[in-house]
């Protein structure tokens, strides 16, 4: 047991207490790529680089502009005219001295034409301010490498962000408010026995007081039970009576008054929540009944090879039941009461895990693999958060831009909202192929650009037959951005854009799916799955 | 929102623009020698341009620029967290006229995420390490650092600012400085001044989460307004700590409350330091013992510091995201460039991004904006403590150490206070008297100090039967 911290674990300290040493290794293991070192580029970069990522690699063609080092805190007006990449990454590294930081000083473009496999190498490739046909190039590139692709672009007071990866799934999502997993409605045999040991009638006030509020609900629903044919209440008059009934089981003085038993009113408060049915959460059915879960191979994931077994679990051992999780909230009691009740629920969660690992251990033979290839902590991880698994799929850019998979109906009806920025980001993108620059520009070119803006929109819309309208407002709004990356815009991103990526990497918490719109004159955002 | 504040916020911008034009003699053009080529573009096209979309006082002009980098002048409180991104996106915004305040020192647990600082840096004082990052990183940016607590400095020091934006980690603090603000505040025959209203904008985090809010002190919700949004925090009951353990946090705080005062490891009046190393050893150890003692596992060394120092989890992400959505409010209401937020952001980026805008709505008796008289029910048979339970535990007031006095007999009497141990002593023996037995009468005023506010507060003592 090692109490000295290294210096590392104590700089780290804030950030482990989130995703844990393990998630801190798969970020240390993590090589990132950003393409184009602008503000919204380096501000993604410096929230990846603070909390230790392997590496990074910028790739940036461009030279240090005057206007470019006035937004860009990781670019200083002596490297003017110099190169863009190799600027950014002096400043970034510096920044911690655990990251390893590294430079190509060559358009994306150019790579794609003479090296796409140069991709293949990163963990998650970050595109930020890319003109359109150079993204869709890159993202075909990557999807096909199975390379995880984030475009990010701050346009005026406007942030986007999309998120492309084939299957990305999570074990550790850590959910706000999760339901506990106490099996009161069909208590497991040992949870029955502990049960049993209790006679709440014969015990002591001290004792009575200080009986977990899970074993009064369940000595009071085997009362309930007997007078309503063993059935859990289910409505809210049902209910209401169950926690009368446990009210009327609180102790009382000389005098008839009720006493102070806080466990019991711990108990009524929670009535609610405890007697919700057992079972398995949609999300985790579907995940049953996926394709990657019935077809394992020897080349299937440890995710879907663990979601197998415990499916197997479920159909057979836990009869229609996950795992059991294996903790309880704390609650009002004596220690000796509430540990013996904890190591109930934690023996089963133990046992269950074992069988568990028992049907992965068979499916890995029968596909040819070590039984050892994936840990007994790794499937107790896995048991522990069946209830909590997501798989995220986040389509190609192919796919959404594509005349025959565009998705119409998100976008007709969501015009309400940031969608219309979504489309005015589509439309500059037309221009900018039209007029080999965006909109606005020079102050001299903004009452022009808003016809020729416009025209785009229009263009748009008729192309992909969207009946939707777009107020001339946002026409003359994104011609006054003139392109403009304004820091603090920027800066949002960064920070928005290097979590998802922590996400990606760590596989922990649920990256967005897919398309993220940040309004700063409003700030309000929206998530599109487009 | 009204927007006449912002008229009348402009103008007042307008007369310090022409007063600094006066004043100017030699040095008279918009020429500053640390500016290049374009280095402004990106923030100029929001200055110069008319739009859609900006505030209706809005006028595009060469000119805003100017106010930005010679006139206007924000102070920016703390220098953590959020006080490093705040500094940044001001900079880089144009402003250049920042103050910062921070009381504290570096600490290695910082670097994850402040990163104006280095290892080297670890030990010395925040604001001044910031404020020499940034002035060295961003050229022309002139940020004067104050290694101080905010209530070492007074209203001369706060009235100077345009705007005050907070990136602090206590809701006392934030309190303090709200009701700072509110004492600026001019009344002229009951009628608010909007000149003499300074604006807060206030970020917080914690973990992946966090809020933004716009507060015009005086006209909308303020932080008193919304206490209730902050609940009290919860400790572990007394009988829990000292007898029936049950989580491995028990067993720490145990140690914390009632072994180490008992045991004074590291000698007498030596009070327990979370950043000392060894003094988190020594509770790791005995907390390790406790637990042993009664079954009870997961107590590590990282649970223990976390407890003992109430440790917040904090990333880089959830900061820059705060702390750009509160620049980006700063710079609309010193541009209007557009309106500003109305009222309150939230945000937490666990499962996807999620973001939520509202407007707080004002408390129509708020002890600190509302200038009514707070009122005081109680018997006249009621004890003292019962006055001060309530100013403590409402959850409208929670005031942490109030200080209560009166006058009795033309004399100005202290009934009770806690923070000198003298006259806590003292005036000790009044809590358990009645408030007839102290010499009170219906409609009596009490006037009420606590560190959550730089003024006394107001109670006006109503008996009931």
């Amino acid at each position: 047991m090692t109490d000295h911290k290294t210096s590392k674990e104590q700089k780290y300290d804030r950030q482990l207490r989130l995703w844990g040493d393990h998630g801190q290794e798969a970020l240390e293991n993590a090589h990132v790529c950003l393409i184009n070192a602008t503000a919204t580029g380096t501000e993604i970069l410096k929230n990846l680089v603070l909390p230790g990522i392997g590496a990074f690699t910028i790739v940036d063609g461009h030279k240090v502009s005057g206007e470019g080092v006035g937004n860009n805190f990781f670019l200083t007006s002596s490297s003017i005219g110099k190169n863009r990449a190799q600027a950014a990454t002096e400043l970034l590294q510096e920044l911690n001295s655990d990251v390893s930081g590294n430079f190509v000083e060559e358009s994306p473009d150019k790579l794609l034409d003479n090296d796409p496999e140069f991709f293949h190498r990163f963990s998650l490739v970050i595109g930020v301010q890319l003109p359109e046909s150079t993204c869709l190039r890159l993202g075909s590139v990557l999807w096909d490498a199975g390379v995880t692709f984030l475009v990010c672009r701050t346009y005026g007071l406007i942030g986007y962000m999309r998120l492309i990866v084939k299957e990305h799934t999570v074990i550790e999502s850590h959910p706000d408010n999760a339901l506990e997993d106490l099996r009161l409605d069909q208590p497991f045999t040992e949870l029955k026995h502990h049960i049993e040991s209790y006679d709440l009638d014969s015990m002591a006030k001290k004792d009575h007081s200080h009986t977990p509020w899970i074993i009064v609900v369940a000595k009071y629903l085997e009362k309930w039970y007997s007078e309503h044919n063993s059935q859990l209440p289910k409505n809210y008059k049902e209910k209401e009576a169950f926690r009368q009934l446990i009210r009327e089981g609180i102790l009382t003085n000389e005098n008839g008054k009720p006493e102070d038993e806080e466990n019991f009113e711990e108990a009524i408060k929670n009535v609610n929540t405890a007697l919700n049915p057992t079972k398995v959460p949609s999300a985790t059915e579907d995940i049953f009944n996926a394709e990657q879960c019935e077809n394992i191979t020897s080349q299937s994931p440890s995710f879907w090879v663990m979601a197998q077994g415990v499916r197997d679990f479920v159909r057979n051992e836990g009869n229609g039941k996950l795992p059991v999780r294996g903790t309880i909230p704390d609650m009002i009691a004596d220690s000796d009461k509430f540990i013996k009740l904890q190591n109930v629920y934690r023996d089963k969660a133990m046992k269950d895990a074992a069988v568990v690992s028992k049907h992965v251990e068979a499916l890995l033979q029968s596909v040819g693999k070590p039984p050892e290839s994936i840990s007994e902590q790794k499937i107790k991880l896995f048991c522990k958060n069946a209830a909590f698994l997501r798989v995220v799929h986040c389509r190609s850019l192919a796919e959404e831009y594509s005349m025959d998979t565009f998705n119409k109906d998100e976008i007709t009806s969501c015009m309400d909202s940031e969608m219309v920025l979504y489309l005015m980001l589509h439309s500059v993108d037309r221009f900018y192929q039209q007029h080999s620059r965006y909109p606005g520009v020079y102050n001299y070119q903004v009452e022009e650009d808003i016809n020729n803006l416009k025209l785009c929109v229009n263009s748009l819309l008729q192309e992909y037959s969207l009946n939707v309208n777009v107020k001339d407002d946002y026409i003359h709004e994104f011609c006054r951005y003139g392109a403009a990356e304004p820091h603090t815009v920027a800066a949002f991103l960064g920070g928005s854009a290097a979590q998802e990526a922590i996400k990606i990497i760590t596989h922990q918490f649920v990256p967005f799916n897919n398309t993220f719109l940040y309004n700063a004159m409003s700030q309000t955002s929206a998530t599109f799955q487009l | 929102m009204n927007l006449l504040l912002f008229s009348l916020f402009r103008e007042k911008k307008r007369r310090r623009i022409e007063e600094l034009n006066e004043n100017m003699v030699v040095d008279g053009g918009n020429g500053d020698r640390s500016d290049w080529q374009g280095r402004w573009d990106h923030v100029n096209k929001f200055l110069e341009r008319a739009g859609p979309f900006t505030h209706p006082d809005f006028e595009p002009s060469t000119e805003s620029l100017q106010f930005l980098l010679d006139t206007c002048k924000i102070l920016v409180i703390g220098a953590g967290g959020l006080g490093c991104e705040l500094l940044k996106d001001l900079a880089l915004s144009g402003f250049r006229h920042i103050h910062v305040v921070d009381m504290d020192t570096i600490d290695i647990s910082n670097l994850n995420r402040q990163f104006l600082f280095r290892p080297k840096d670890v030990g010395r004082p925040k604001a001044e390490v910031a404020a020499d990052f940034v002035n060295d990183r961003v050229l022309g940016c002139n940020v004067v650092p104050h290694f101080k607590k905010i209530q070492d400095l007074d209203e001369t020091f706060y009235k100077q600012f345009h705007i005050v934006v907070c990136g602090l980690d206590s809701v006392v603090a934030r309190r303090w400085m709200n009701g700072m603000l509110l004492s600026l505040l001019i009344y002229e025959d009951g009628v608010l001044d909007p000149s003499s209203i300074i604006p807060l904008i206030d970020g917080g985090t914690e973990g992946f989460k966090g809020n933004a809010r716009v507060i015009l002190p005086g006209m909308t919700a303020c932080i008193d307004c919304t206490l209730e949004l902050y609940p009290p925090q919860i400790n572990f009951p007394m009988c829990t700590i000292a007898s029936m353990p049950r989580l491995p946090e028990h067993c720490v705080e145990y140690v914390r409350m009632l072994l180490w005062p008992k045991e004074k490891p590291f000698g007498d009046g030596v009070a327990l330091d979370g950043d000392n190393p060894k003094h988190i050893q020594w509770v790791y150890q005995k907390s390790l013992d406790r637990a042993a003692e009664f079954s009870i596992t997961g107590v590590t060394y990282r649970l223990t510091q976390g407890v003992v120092k109430r440790i917040i989890p904090a990333v880089a992400s959830t900061n820059a995201v705060i702390a750009a959505a509160c620049a980006t409010e700063v710079f609309k209401i010193a541009t209007s460039a557009y309106v500003p937020l109305n009222n309150y952001l939230v945000f937490n980026d666990v499962d996807g991004l999620y973001t939520y805008t509202f407007e707080a709505e004002r408390k129509e008796n708020c002890s600190a904006c509302s200038q009514m008289p707070q009122d005081l029910q109680f018997l006249p048979s009621a004890k003292l403590q019962e006055v001060l339970d309530y100013l403590t535990e409402n959850a409208s007031l929670q005031m942490k150490s109030p200080a209560i006095t009166t006058t009795l007999d033309g004399k100005n009497k202290t009934l009770y206070l806690q923070t000198v141990a003298s006259i806590e002593e003292r005036t000790r023996p009044n809590l358990s008297k009645t408030l007839k037995e102290l010499g009170l009468v219906d409609g009596q005023e009490l006037a009420v100090a606590d560190v959550t506010t730089p003024q006394t507060v107001l109670f006006k003592l109503n008996f009931i039967s």
